[in-house]
């Protein structure tokens, strides 16, 4: 569905230091910094997946989501997505995906949500029966029946947040591009969106592809994640791949009766300890956890045990440590 | 076509909903009107030759401008488009299958075409039944009312292609004060918006008939009053006809060259 070879992108921007002095200067010379947002990106997806794509701040995955939704022109690389190049056959390309930039908004904001609603139905010339049955189904999954006849202005982030993605998907895209969709939202709204995610691409198929912060959201949702940083690509790959690498480190919680020394378990990493209760990490290729617990109960009574795997956040953050982003 | 007509509905239904700012609008455009009227009839009594407009036709010529302030005032602006074009929400309006320029020029257009509707009726009708020498003077004849709402009609179309270019040239500076003041304050003066354009020095009139600033405020009012007569009249709204197409054409080029260049600022 999307092919995208050799992408890149570099931005010229002007800076300057602090300062009358220095800001009279830039006046006569400007000095500019070439910023690598992109470089030589490449990678692609397939129908129906949903693609998590992730990398610290200012990595590049907003830029690379403007370049597949038309937006910004690329410097050189060529990216094909259902068979249009984005940037050049735009008008007829954008009909076929929906956007959502979770910092932004497309609905206008003194009038009700169903006004904007109706509104792009005409610019997508959306048929009447297909606008009806979309917006049912969109309504009834995103809960949007109180509030689709208030003017914008009065939702409150949660709300319109819901009602950005409903507009994104009235046209009934193939191709759904997600850009931090979950900001700023509580845990309710944000578990709303992700099973809303879910229910589209199920049921209808549609292709997701997601940039967020949230490695819940990732979990939730990605089959697959793509992971850049500083403009180049470091792991495209399913969770999967990263847990059978980073995953065979366990978290051992264990709650005891008092017991004053602290407990040394030959070959694990004691994190955190005290007379009640120790914590280790435990790398399961080279230590059983069975064998640590019969050690432990030689020594003390005892009362919790807790085994926990890795949270894909930590993976995520020692993939950035060993690419040194 | 269907999307730039749905566009211009909800503008104009969202423009008529300011009813206070209306009433308001009325209040300022009677008093501007009276205090221009009265300068000129000052003026007027104690001129020594012909004038080279009368003071009948100077009136309607006021009364009309304050009427259709919103059709002809080219630093009516919209604020929504130049914060969609600084704030970078125009990254959504780019992914829209329909043309930008087309999209923009209908939500302009609705806006004037609102604010004008509750404004011009109001203060025309108030202002046919003045005391003289207040009174707004009936159209010369029904022919010229005709050809004036035809020349008022092009008129808009032409002003609010020429604030396209005002909003284009904000893609590019990234602050619409500039490119705001310039069109204002020049385009208001050429167009006879302070002066009337017959009043004007000789010289000063050559340079205003060159441009295309007087075909949108000065040259339907004159039609209306009798002060162009009728053939000339014709020929006047052929001529609006190729301001306008070239305005549109220049819209259009400068819209799709600027679009191919820009950079949707800020995550």
């Amino acid at each position: 569905m999307i092919t995208i070879q050799g992408l890149n992108k570099t931005f010229h921007v002007a800076k300057r230091n602090a300062g009358v002095g220095q800001a009279f200067k830039s006046l006569f010379r400007r000095e500019y910094t070439a910023v690598e947002a992109l470089q030589d990106i490449s990678f692609s997806i397939r129908p129906g997946e949903i693609v998590g794509y992730i990398g610290p701040n200012g990595a590049g995955k907003s830029t690379t989501i403007k370049v597949m939704s038309g937006i910004l022109v690329p410097d050189s690389g060529t990216c094909s997505i259902m068979g249009y190049t984005p940037w050049k056959d735009r008008t007829q390309y954008v009909k076929n995906i929906g956007v959502v930039f979770g910092q932004r908004s497309q609905l206008w904001w003194d009038v009700p949500v169903l006004d904007s609603f109706e509104l792009l139905r005409d610019i997508y010339k959306v048929p009447e029966r297909e606008y009806r049955d979309n917006l049912e189904l969109l309504t009834e999954t995103l809960e949007l029946k109180e509030i689709i006849q208030m003017p914008v202005r009065q939702l409150s982030l949660g709300q319109r947040m819901r009602c950005e993605i409903a507009a994104s998907l009235l046209h009934s895209p193939s191709l759904l591009f997600l850009d931090e969709p979950t900001i700023g939202l509580d845990a309710v709204s944000k578990i709303a969106v992700r099973r809303f995610i879910r229910t589209i691409n199920e049921e209808k198929g549609v292709t997701v592809i997601l940039t967020t912060h949230d490695m819940n959201d990732i979990e939730a949702l990605a089959q697959r994640i793509i992971l850049i940083g500083k403009g180049r690509l470091l792991f495209d790959g399913g969770i999967d791949r990263i847990r059978s690498r980073f995953g065979t480190h366990k978290t051992l919680t264990v709650v005891y009766r008092h017991h004053a020394q602290p407990l040394k378990v030959p070959g694990a990493e004691l994190l955190s300890w005290s007379p009640e209760r120790a914590v280790w990490r435990i790398d399961t290729a080279s230590l059983n956890i069975s064998e640590v617990l019969l050690q432990l109960s030689g020594r003390v009574e005892l009362l919790d045990v807790e085994i926990e795997s890795q949270p894909i956040e930590e993976m995520i953050v020692q993939l950035y440590k060993e690419h040194q982003i | 076509m269907r999307a730039y007509l749905s566009v211009f509905k909800l503008r104009l239904n969202l423009g008529m909903q300011y009813r206070t700012a209306a009433v308001a609008g009325c209040a300022t455009q009677f008093f501007w009107g009276f205090l221009i009227i009265m300068v000129f009839e000052a003026f007027y009594s104690h001129a020594s030759g012909t004038p080279p407009i009368s003071l009948k036709q100077l009136i309607s010529y006021v009364w009309l401008q304050q009427a259709f302030l919103a059709f002809i005032m080219l630093w009516f602006r919209d604020n929504e488009l130049f914060q969609l074009i600084t704030s970078g929400n125009i990254a959504y309006e780019l992914c829209r299958p329909s043309g930008l320029y087309g999209l923009w020029f209908a939500k302009l257009l609705a806006q004037r075409l609102s604010s004008a509707i509750l404004r011009s009726l109001p203060i025309l009708a108030v202002a046919l039944f003045l005391p003289e020498p207040y009174r707004m003077p009936l159209p010369h004849d029904w022919l010229a009312f005709l050809l004036f709402g035809a020349a008022l009609l092009i008129g808009l179309l032409m002003i609010v292609s020429l604030s396209m270019l005002m909003y284009i040239s904000v893609f590019v500076t990234l602050s619409p004060s500039g490119s705001l003041l310039m069109f204002g304050v020049l385009g208001e003066f050429l167009a006879g918006m302070i002066i009337p354009v017959p009043l004007m020095p000789d010289w000063l009139q050559q340079i205003v008939y060159v441009l295309p600033f007087r075909w949108t405020a000065d040259f339907p009012f004159r039609v209306y009053s009798g002060h162009i007569p009728l053939q000339e009249a014709v020929a006047g709204i052929g001529i609006q006809l190729l301001w306008l197409m070239g305005l549109l054409w220049l819209g259009k080029s400068a819209m799709t060259k600027v679009l191919r260049k820009v950079v949707v600022q800020g995550g």
